[in-house]
């Protein structure tokens, strides 16, 4: 049973994904957007390169709560908005900050950084303590 | 040119995504979830669950396929080319497990636009083959230069 408290950080979660990451992760997904997975079409439009799935991030998010929380099924929401994009090979960190707890249920503010640019901001979950 | 809001409420036919065991896992190692309720049949039953459980994001898989025909619905007249993900939100009820039936209605929430961008906004609800809600999903795709 995790204890958090308002104020609290929940602890970094720091996750790199490696070079071939988005290719499981759109098998694993479903998602063969070829933003995610072509190198040659990802800079066709414009991209610095295969980008990484906003989903994927998200999901770096969501194991960073449930971590904290105490198992996977303690998750009751999650909401985000995704700024510009992520990268292959480049270190994403989570964190967040309790920002209530009430009813065995804690809002936890939280957010995703790679190379100093906030990938996924203003993100606010619910856990079950 | 302003969008196109003719196909607010719009509700799409239900699509049923059957949950497997290996779908999980290979889920759960793409997204790095270590959590032996996940993995761990025997572990998944010993805290009460009839088969491996799926991390929350899983549900991204299972209504996915419910949602990803909206953008391309005529009707609604998208510009998938000019499109990025803004947001998203999950909310979570009953855990799946593997061998759970998951049956997902899409509809469209919203059509907004705002500083020249349109705002498309979908909603997808999630029910297990016994009829609990297993989760609610808000999409939010954004359209540059509409």
């Amino acid at each position: 049973m995790a204890k958090l408290q308002a104020g609290d950080q929940i602890p970094e979660l720091r996750v790199t994904p490696d070079k071939y990451l988005t290719l499981r992760y759109a098998g694993a997904s479903g998602d063969f957007n070829p933003i995610h997975i072509d190198e040659e079409f990802a800079r066709s439009v414009g991209l610095p390169g295969r980008i990484l799935h906003g989903l994927w991030t998200m999901a770096q998010v969501a194991r960073a709560q449930t971590e904290a929380a105490g198992g996977p099924e303690r998750l009751k929401r999650l909401s985000v908005q995704f700024r510009g994009m992520g990268l292959p090979e480049q270190e994403v960190v989570v964190t967040g900050t309790v920002a209530e707890v009430e009813d065995a249920r804690a809002v936890i503010d939280t957010v995703a950084v790679q190379a100093g640019n906030q990938i996924i901001r203003n993100a606010q979950a619910e856990v079950e303590l | 040119m302003p969008v196109n809001t003719k196909a607010i409420g719009k509700s799409y036919d239900p699509v049923v995504y059957a949950v497997g065991r290996e779908k999980i896992r290979e889920y759960a190692r793409a997204v790095g979830e270590t959590s032996p309720l996940c993995l761990d049949v025997e572990a998944a039953r010993a805290a009460g669950y009839a088969d491996v459980v799926a991390p929350p994001m899983f549900a991204v898989v299972y209504s996915a396929p419910a949602v990803g025909p909206l953008i391309f619905d005529p009707e609604i007249e998208l510009n998938f080319a000019m499109m990025v993900h803004g947001g998203q939100e999950f909310v979570w009820e009953t855990p799946v497990v593997a061998g759970d039936e998951i049956t997902t209605t899409a509809s469209v929430k919203d059509i907004s636009e705002r500083d020249g961008r349109g705002f498309y906004v979908f909603e997808s609800v999630s029910d297990n083959q016994r009829g609990e809600r297993v989760c609610t999903a808000t999409w939010t795709n954004i359209v540059r230069g509409v």
